[in-house]
C-alpha cells in the first residue's frame, strides 16, 4: 500500500464508469492516464537533444565540452580537433548504446501495449488492447493470463471468491498467493452480473462503496489481499472479474552517475591547475621585458596588441588549460566504465557460480561496485535460507512437555497445527513452487506456502496421522487418525508479521465451539500463556534450540460466543479504519491474542547449506568480520553459528543479551565486555604471532541492541553506548545478532557503515526481510530464495558458498585491476604532459605543444588505451586456485591498500621521473649538435616525436612489466599497439595530407629513424625510464615480500603447511 | 526411521518434477570457454632478483662497449666554433681529415619554437599552391600582407630568415687569401626540397610567377632572387628551407654550407690560418642573442656529442653494479627463503 500512499490525491474510481446515485456523492469525472506503458526514455524526436543533455550533465563530459569551446573561441596551442574528436567519440558511443537500449525498450513497450485484454462493457465481453484500458474498466482475466494493470478482485470462478496468483515475473517468488474477492461481489458469475455492478472505490483510503437499489450504500474495506498487481499471473483459477484501479505507469528512472574515481580526478584537476597557474605566472615573469615578449622577428598582430592585459592573461590561462587538460583524459572515464561493464560479465559467465539445481548463475545488477567486492570488511548474513537451506524438516513435537506421549491435549495440539497456517493445497503436478508429493493412492497434492516452516509442520502432522485436506468454502478439512473428515469453519486469519512473530486463526468447530489457535516464536507466546505446562515445554524448547532446531510454540484459547463477537468487532473495525490501519490491526491482534493455554512446541530442522562452514572460515581468514543477523532464538542461532564455524571452540563468547542486562545494567555489561576485549588486545599486542590469539564472538539480541542504540538519556556522564558497542564489535571476528526485526538489521549495517573507519560492508540475504539491510550495505548480495527484491541487490548468487569465489577471486581481481587502471592512467598522463610542461621553459612559455596534434589526440585514444583496458579485464596476478586456496591473500588488498597515498605518490614520482628522463634525454641529445650522418639538422617536431616515441614505448612496456598474466590477447594488444604507433607515424608523415593546412610532420618520423643516434637514444631512454620500477619491484619482492608475492612464486603454500604442522 | 524413508520419497518426487525444468534452464548455464572462465593459457612471468639478474648483466655488458664506442667516435669529431660579434683575425685550423666539413651558423636566445612563430607560415603557399600565394593563410598575420600585396613567402619565420653571408678564406703562408669553395645544396632534407617545398609553377621564369606578391618586409631581395641557380631559387632555395625547419630549442645551429672533400688523400682543409668574412646583416643584440659559426666534421653518429656516449657508459655501469647488488640480495634472501622451506 505504500505504493499508493505516495499519491497524495484522493482517488475515486467509478466502476464501469457509472455515476454514483444522486445524493451519495458528487460525480467528479476523473482523468487517469491510459494503460500505456512507457519505459523508454526517448522518442525519435527528442533523442538527440535529450540524450546530449543527459550526457553533458556529467561533470566530466561538461568539462571537456568547455575545453572544446575554449579551443574554438580563442587562439589556443592545439586545434579543437584534439579535444573535440575524443569527446565526440565518447558521446557518440554512449549515445548509440543508450539509443539501442531505448529501442529495445520501445519494442518491449509496444508488445506489452498491444497485448489483447477482455473488458466487460454493458454486460458483454469486448476484446481490446491493453493500452486502451481505463481506470474503472471491469476486466476479465483467464487462467495463466497476466494482469494488464493493477486490479481489485471482484469475483472469481472459484466458489470461495479466491484466486491464486504467482508473482514470478515481479519478484521471482514462484509460490502461489491467495487473493480474495470483495465479499459482496464475489457471488457474481457472469458478465451481466458484473456489468450491473454499481460502486465506487475510494482509493486512497481503500474502501469500496457498493450502491444497491434503494439501500444504504455498503462500505467494504479493501486490503492488499484484494489487489492484484500488474505483471502477476493468474493460476489455478478459470477466470476472474476485476476492476482496473491503477493504470499507466510510474517510472523511477534514477540515473546513477556515480564515479568511483572521483578522488583521483580531484588530484588530477588540482595538478592540472597547478601546472596552469605556474606556467601563467612564469610566462609573465619572463615576459617582463618587452624584447622577450615581442622580439623583432616575432610580432603580434595589431589586434592582439590592443587587447587589454587582463584579457590577455585570461586567454593565456585558458591556453595553458587547453595544453595541460590531457592530464585528465576523457578516455579514462570511458575506459573505467567499459572495464566495469565488460568486467562484470566474468561474474555472470562464471561456471563455478552456476547452480545446477536452481539452474541459475550469478547476476550482476550494478557493475559500479565490482572493485568494492575486493574491499569488504564486514559481511552481514541472514541465517535462514542464506546460511541454511531453508528446507525445513519436521523433527519432533512436544506436547505438554512430553515428547510424543498421548495426552488429552494431544488431539487439540495436532489440530491446532493442522489449522493454524496459511498453507494451500495444490492438486496438480505440473506446477512450480515448493512441491511435496503425497503418495497415498490419491491424486498427488502438494502443500504450498510462503513459509517453509508451515509446510514442514503440516507435513509432519500428516505423518502423525492428521492430514490437512483443503480449504473449501471457508471450511478447513482435516482427515484425522480414524480417517474421519473434520470440518472447521475458518473465521479469521490473524496473519503473521515479523513484529508480533506469531500468527493465529479463529475457527469454529463442527460442535460450534470457537477456537483461537496461535503459533509463534516462544518469546512471543510464553508471555501470553496463562496455563499449561509451561516449564516443561520451555525446557524442551531450549534444548531443541541448542541443537540448532527452529522451534515454534503452539497455544490455543477457547472463545465464548461473546468473546468471539468482540474479537470480530475489533478486527472489522480495524480493517475498516481509514487511518493507521496497520497500527489498529496490531492493536486488535494484541487484544485478541492473550490468555492462551499452552499446547506444546514443535521443532523443525533447517540444514546448513553445503560448504557454508568452509565459506565462513575462508571469509574469516580473509580478514572479514562476519555477522549473522537472524530473527531466530539465540540458542538456535548460536548452534547454527557453531555448526557453520562462525564460532569455533576457541572463540570466547561475549554475551550482550536481555538475560544479562536484566541482571546487570546495560552500562556495566558494556564496560565489562569492553575491558575484556581491550585486555586481550593488549596481551596479544606483545605476542606478535596472532595465530594463537583468542578471538572473540559477540552475541547480541534485538532488545539489547535497541537499548544500545537508543539515545542516551542519562546524560553525557555515561558516555555513548554506541561508541563502546562499536569498539567491542571491532574486536570481535564474529558477531551473532539474534531476534532481529528486519529494520534492526538495516540499523546495524548502517551503524557499522557510519563508524569512523567507514568500512565497506556487504549484506547477503534471501528474504524480503533482508531487503532493507541489503539496500543499506555497500554491496548487497541476494541468495537463492529472495528474488522478491533481487533487483534491490547489486549482485545475486545462487548459494551462500558462491560468496567465497565472488569475494576472494572476483572481488580481488576487480580491485587490483581497477587500482592499476586508475593509477596507470594517471601515470601515463603525467608522463605525457610533464615533458610538455618542461618544454614551456624552453619556448618562452608560449604554450607551444611539444607533440603534434595527431599524437596529442591519439595518445589516449589509441596508442595506449587498449593494453590497459585489456589488462584491467584479464589480469590475474595470482591464479584463481591460489586465491581460493589462500583466503589470507585478501588481507593484502584490504583497506584500499593499492589506492592509498603512498602508492599514489610512488606512481606520481615515477611519472615525473620518466617525464624528466624523456625530456632532458632528448634535450641533451638535441643540444646544439647534429644528429644525422649527412650533417642536416632536425627541428622542433622531430624533438617532440623523439620524446613521444620514447613515451609510448616506455608507458606500454611499463604495463608489460606489470602484467603477470600473458595470454595471447595480451601479446597481441601490447605489441600490436606499439606496431600500430609505428605504422601510424610512418603513414602520418609519409604523405602530404591534402586536407591539412600544415605539413609539419612530413617525413619527420622517417628522418628520425634514419639517424643512428636517435635509435640509440630511444633505447637508452626507455631503459633508464623503466629501470627504477624494475629495481623497486625486485627489491620489494626480495626484501619484504607480501603474501601475494610469496604466493606468486609458490612460497605461500609452504607457509600454510608450516602452520598446519 | 520413518522420517528417513519419507525423505527418500521426497527427493524422488523432487527430481522427477524438476527434470524437464532443469533441462530448459540448463541453457542458461554459462559457456565453458577458456576466455569466459578466465582460464586462457598464459605465461606468468615474475620479476624476481633471479630472473632480472642476467638482464642487468647483459644490459651492462652491451651498453658499456656501445658507450665507449660512441664516446671515442664523438671525440674523434673535430669541431670548431667562433662567436661572430668579435669578427676578426685568423684562426688555426684544427681539421686534418679528408672528409666533408660542414659549416653551421648558430643562434642563441632566438625563440624559433615560440608558438606564435612556429605557426606563422603557410605550408600550402610553400607547396606551390597558387591560391595561397595570393591569399596567404591567416596564420601568417601580421606578416601576411604588406601594402595590400600578399607577402611571398608569408609569415614570421620567412620574414626573419638568416641573411648574413659567411665566407671562409685560407691564409696562404705567402700572403694571399684563397676562398674555400663551399656548396649550398644538400643542406636541406631531400623530401623538403623535392616534395614539401614547391615553386608555384614549373615555369622557369620565377619573376613572372611571383608577380603581384611582395617580398617579406625584412628581406633585401625578393624570393625569386635568392639564387641564380633555378634549381635553388624561390621556395626551393635550400637556405630558405633550412631556416623554415624551426629549431627545437632557443639555442640552435643550422647547416649553412658544406665544404666538399677533395679526395681521400688531401685534407679538406689544409693546415694553416683561415679568415672568416661575414657580411653582418642579422641583428641579434636586441634580444640578447649571439651568433656563431661552427665548422664540424660528421661521423656516422652525427656531430660531436659526448653526452650519448657518457650516458651509455653510465647506464651500463649502473646496470652492472645493480646486477652485483641484486646478486648479493638474491644470494642472501633467496637462501633465507630456501632454508625456511627446508626447515619444514
Amino acid at each position: 500500500w505504500e505504493y499508493y500512499s505516495i499519491n497524495p490525491f484522493h482517488r475515486t474510481v467509478y466502476i464501469g464508469h457509472k455515476e454514483p446515485p444522486p445524493g451519495a456523492e458528487a460525480y467528479i469525472p476523473q482523468r487517469y492516464p491510459d494503460n500505456r506503458i512507457v519505459s523508454s526514455k526517448y522518442t525519435f524526436w527528442n533523442f538527440i537533444p535529450k540524450n546530449l543533455f543527459e550526457q553533458f550533465r556529467r561533470i566530466a563530459n561538461f568539462y571537456f565540452l568547455v575545453i572544446f569551446l575554449v579551443q574554438l573561441i580563442i587562439d589556443t596551442p592545439t586545434s579543437p580537433v584534439t579535444s573535440g574528436l575524443p569527446l565526440f567519440f565518447v558521446i557518440t558511443v554512449t549515445a548509440i548504446k543508450q539509443g539501442y537500449e531505448d529501442w529495445l525498450r520501445h519494442k518491449a513497450d509496444c508488445s506489452i501495449n498491444e497485448c489483447p485484454v477482455d473488458v466487460v462493457q454493458q454486460g458483454k465481453v469486448v476484446r481490446t488492447q491493453s493500452h486502451k484500458l481505463r481506470v474503472g474498466d471491469i476486466v476479465m482475466v483467464r487462467e495463466d493470463e497476466t494482469f494488464p494493470c493493477d486490479l481489485i478482485l471482484l469475483s472469481s470462478s472459484r466458489h470461495d471468491g479466491t484466486c491464486y496468483v504467482t508473482t514470478t515475473s515481479l519478484d521471482g517468488e514462484s509460490s502461489h498467493k491467495t487473493y480474495y474477492a470483495v465479499p459482496d461481489t464475489m457471488a457474481f458469475r457472469t458478465e451481466q452480473e458484473v456489468g450491473s455492478l454499481h460502486a465506487t472505490i475510494e482509493y486512497f483510503v481503500g474502501r469500496i462503496n457498493i450502491y444497491k437499489d434503494k439501500e444504504e450504500p455498503v462500505a467494504r474495506p479493501l486490503g492488499a489481499e484484494n489487489l492484484l498487481l500488474r505483471g502477476a499471473t493468474l493460476k489455478n483459477t478459470q477466470r476472474i472479474y476485476a476492476v482496473a484501479v491503477y493504470t499507466g505507469m510510474e517510472t523511477k528512472m534514477a540515473l546513477n552517475y556515480q564515479s568511483k574515481s572521483q578522488k583521483r580526478s580531484a588530484v588530477e584537476k588540482s595538478m592540472n591547475a597547478f601546472l596552469i597557474v605556474i606556467n601563467t605566472v612564469l610566462k609573465y615573469a619572463w615576459q617582463w621585458s618587452p624584447d622577450r615578449d615581442e622580439p623583432w622577428y616575432n610580432h603580434r598582430t595589431e589586434n592582439e596588441r590592443q587587447r587589454h592585459v587582463v584579457i590577455r592573461a585570461f586567454t593565456d590561462f585558458l591556453a595553458f588549460m587547453v595544453l595541460f587538460n590531457y592530464i585528465i583524459p576523457v578516455s579514462m572515464y570511458v575506459t573505467v566504465e567499459m572495464q566495469k561493464f565488460l568486467g562484470s560479465y566474468f561474474i555472470t559467465w562464471d561456471e563455478e557460480m552456476f547452480d545446477e539445481e536452481l539452474g541459475e548463475g550469478a547476476q550482476v545488477n550494478t557493475s559500479d561496485l565490482n572493485e568494492e567486492l575486493g574491499q569488504v570488511e564486514y559481511v552481514f548474513t541472514d541465517k535462514t535460507g542464506t546460511l541454511t537451506e531453508n528446507n525445513m524438516e519436521f523433527i519432533e513435537c512436544c506436547v505438554d512437555g512430553n515428547v510424543y506421549i498421548p495426552h488429552e491435549h494431544e488431539d487439540l495440539f495436532f489440530r491446532a497445527l493442522c489449522l493454524c497456517h496459511t498453507v494451500q493445497v495444490k492438486e496438480e503436478e505440473t506446477v512450480d513452487g515448493i512441491k511435496r508429493g503425497i503418495h497415498q493412492g490419491r491424486p498427488t497434492s502438494f502443500y504450498i506456502s510462503s513459509s517453509p516452516d508451515e509446510v514442514a509442520l503440516v507435513e509432519g502432522m500428516k505423518r502423525l496421522g492428521y492430514t490437512y485436506l483443503r480449504l473449501k468454502d471457508n471450511y478447513m478439512e482435516i482427515l484425522n487418525k480414524d480417517d474421519e473428515i473434520e470440518r472447521f469453519k475458518l473465521l479469521h486469519v490473524l496473519n503473521f508479521d515479523s513484529v508480533r512473530r506469531r500468527m493465529s486463526v479463529i475457527v469454529k468447530s463442527s460442535s460450534g465451539e470457537y477456537l483461537l489457535f496461535c503459533k509463534g516464536a516462544d518469546s512471543s507466546i510464553f508471555p501470553r500463556v496463562v496455563s499449561g505446562k509451561v516449564e516443561q515445554v520451555k525446557a524442551r524448547v531450549e534444548q531443541n534450540a541448542v541443537e540448532g532446531l527452529r522451534t515454534l510454540c503452539v497455544a490455543y484459547r477457547r472463545l465464548s460466543e461473546s468473546e468471539y463477537e468482540e474479537a470480530c468487532h475489533h478486527l472489522t473495525e480495524a480493517k475498516l479504519a481509514l487511518q493507521d490501519r496497520e497500527q489498529r490491526l496490531a492493536q486488535a491482534y494484541d487484544i485478541i491474542e492473550r490468555d492462551f493455554v499452552l499446547l506444546g512446541a514443535t521443532a523443525v530442522e533447517d540444514r546448513l547449506q553445503e560448504k557454508a562452514a568452509d565459506t565462513i572460515e575462508s571469509l574469516h581468514k580473509a580478514g572479514m568480520k562476519v555477522w549473522v543477523l537472524t530473527g531466530d532464538k539465540m540458542e538456535t542461532a548460536a548452534a547454527t553459528c557453531y555448526a557453520s564455524k562462525l564460532f569455533r571452540r576457541s572463540t570466547q563468547i561475549l554475551e550482550l543479551t536481555k538475560k544479562r542486562t536484566e541482571e546487570q545494567s546495560l552500562h556495566d555489561v558494556l564496560f565489562e565486555l569492553n575491558r575484556t576485549v581491550l585486555r586481550q588486545r593488549s596481551i596479544s599486542g606483545y605476542d606478535l604471532t596472532h595465530v594463537y590469539c583468542l578471538d572473540f564472538g559477540l552475541i547480541i539480541d534485538g532488545a539489547t541492541l535497541s537499548a544500545v542504540l537508543k539515545p542516551n538519556q542519562e546524560g553525557a556522564g555515561h558516555g555513548n553506548y554506541r561508541e563502546i558497542f562499536l569498539e567491542i564489535c571491532r574486536n570481535c571476528s564474529a558477531v551473532l545478532c539474534c531476534r532481529m526485526a528486519p529494520l534492526q538489521k538495516a540499523q546495524i549495517v548502517k551503524l557499522i557503515k557510519a563508524s569512523k573507519e567507514h568500512p565497506i560492508t556487504l549484506a547477503i540475504g534471501d528474504g524480503a526481510n533482508d531487503v532493507s539491510m541489503i539496500l543499506e550495505a555497500h554491496v548487497g548480495i541476494m541468495g537463492k530464495e529472495g528474488r522478491q527484491a533481487a533487483r534491490n541487490s547489486d549482485y545475486a548468487i545462487p548459494k551462500f558458498k558462491h560468496l567465497k569465489k565472488m569475494l576472494l577471486v572476483h572481488g580481488h581481481y576487480y580491485y587490483i585491476r581497477i587500482a592499476e587502471l586508475v593509477q596507470y592512467f594517471f601515470y601515463k598522463n603525467v608522463c605525457f604532459i610533464f615533458p610538455q610542461f618542461l618544454y614551456q621553459f624552453f619556448c618562452g612559455f608560449s604554450q607551444q605543444p611539444l607533440y603534434d596534434t595527431a599524437y596529442l589526440t591519439l595518445y589516449n585514444i589509441s596508442f595506449t588505451s587498449l593494453p590497459i583496458l585489456l589488462y584491467s579485464l584479464v589480469e590475474q596476478h595470482v591464479t584463481v586456485e591460489t586465491l581460493k586456496r589462500e583466503p589470507s591473500l585478501y588481507r593484502d588488498i584490504a583497506k584500499n591498500s593499492l589506492l592509498r597515498w603512498p602508492v599514489f605518490l610512488y606512481w606520481t614520482c615515477l611519472g615525473v621521473f620518466d617525464a624528466v628522463i624523456f625530456f632532458f634525454g632528448a634535450y641533451f641529445l638535441f643540444d646544439n649538435t647534429t644528429f644525422t650522418s649527412n650533417g642536416q639538422m632536425f627541428g622542433n617536431w622531430t624533438f617532440g616525436t623523439l620524446v613521444f616515441t620514447v613515451l609510448v614505448f616506455t608507458v606500454t612496456l611499463k604495463l608489460a612489466l606489470d602484467t603477470h598474466h600473458w595470454t595471447w590477447i595480451n601479446h597481441f594488444v601490447i605489441w600490436g599497439s606499439l606496431l600500430f604507433y609505428v605504422i601510424f607515424s610512418l603513414l602520418w608523415g609519409g604523405i602530404i595530407w591534402p586536407f591539412l593546412n600544415y605539413q609539419r610532420m612530413y617525413y619527420v618520423f622517417m628522418q628520425m629513424l634514419s639517424s643512428g643516434p636517435a635509435w640509440l637514444s630511444i633505447i637508452l631512454l626507455i631503459t633508464v625510464s623503466l629501470l627504477p620500477d624494475v629495481i623497486k619491484k625486485v627489491l620489494c619482492r626480495a626484501i619484504c615480500p607480501t603474501a601475494t608475492e610469496r604466493a606468486q612464486v609458490g612460497l605461500g603454500t609452504n607457509s600454510t603447511v608450516k602452520l598446519n604442522l | 526411521m520413518m522420517a528417513s524413508s519419507y525423505n527418500a520419497k521426497d527427493e524422488d518426487g523432487h527430481i522427477t518434477v524438476s527434470g524437464p525444468g532443469g533441462g530448459t534452464l540448463r541453457s542458461k548455464k554459462p559457456e565453458n570457454t577458456a576466455f569466459k572462465q578466465q582460464r586462457l593459457p598464459a605465461w606468468q612471468p615474475i620479476l624476481t632478483a633471479g630472473t632480472v639478474l642476467p638482464a642487468f648483466f647483459i644490459i651492462g655488458l652491451i651498453f658499456i662497449p656501445i658507450g665507449i664506442g660512441l664516446y671515442v667516435t664523438s671525440n674523434n669529431i673535430k669541431e670548431f666554433e667562433v662567436t661572430l660579434y668579435d669578427m676578426s683575425g685568423p684562426h688555426q685550423n684544427p681539421f686534418r681529415n679528408c672528409n666533408n666539413v660542414f659549416m653551421y651558423y648558430g643562434l642563441s636566445n632566438f625563440y624559433q619554437n615560440h608558438r606564435r612563430y612556429v605557426k606563422s607560415r603557410d605550408d600550402s603557399q610553400l607547396n606551390g599552391d597558387l591560391e595561397s600565394l595570393m591569399k596567404p593563410s591567416k596564420e601568417c598575420e601580421p606578416y601576411a600582407y604588406h601594402e595590400n600585396k600578399p607577402i611571398a613567402p608569408c609569415g614570421a619565420i620567412a620574414n626573419s630568415m638568416f641573411n648574413d653571408t659567411l665566407e671562409l678564406f685560407y691564409n696562404d703562408p705567402n700572403g694571399t687569401k684563397i676562398q674555400i669553395p663551399m656548396t649550398a645544396t644538400g643542406i636541406a632534407w631531400w623530401t623538403d626540397k623535392h616534395v614539401k617545398f614547391r615553386n608555384p609553377t614549373d615555369n622557369a621564369n620565377l619573376t613572372a610567377v611571383f608577380q603581384g606578391t611582395t617580398k617579406p618586409v625584412n628581406w633585401r631581395r625578393p624570393v625569386y632572387e635568392l639564387d641564380t641557380d633555378p634549381q635553388n631559387n624561390g621556395f626551393i632555395n635550400e637556405d630558405f628551407i633550412v631556416w623554415m625547419r624551426t629549431a627545437a630549442l632557443p639555442t640552435f645551429r643550422k647547416l649553412y654550407r658544406i665544404i666538399p672533400k677533395k679526395n681521400s688523400m688531401v685534407p679538406t682543409l689544409l693546415r694553416g690560418n683561415y679568415t672568416l668574412e661575414v657580411v653582418y646583416n642579422y641583428p641579434v643584440r636586441s634580444f640578447e642573442g649571439r651568433k656563431r659559426m661552427i665548422l664540424s666534421t660528421i661521423s656516422w653518429m652525427g656531430g660531436k656529442n659526448p653526452f650519448l656516449g657518457i650516458a651509455y657508459i653510465t647506464v651500463g655501469s649502473v646496470c652492472f653494479f645493480l646486477g652485483v647488488v641484486l646478486l648479493i640480495i638474491h644470494h642472501k634472501y633467496g637462501n633465507r627463503n630456501n632454508s625456511a622451506d627446508i626447515a619444514n
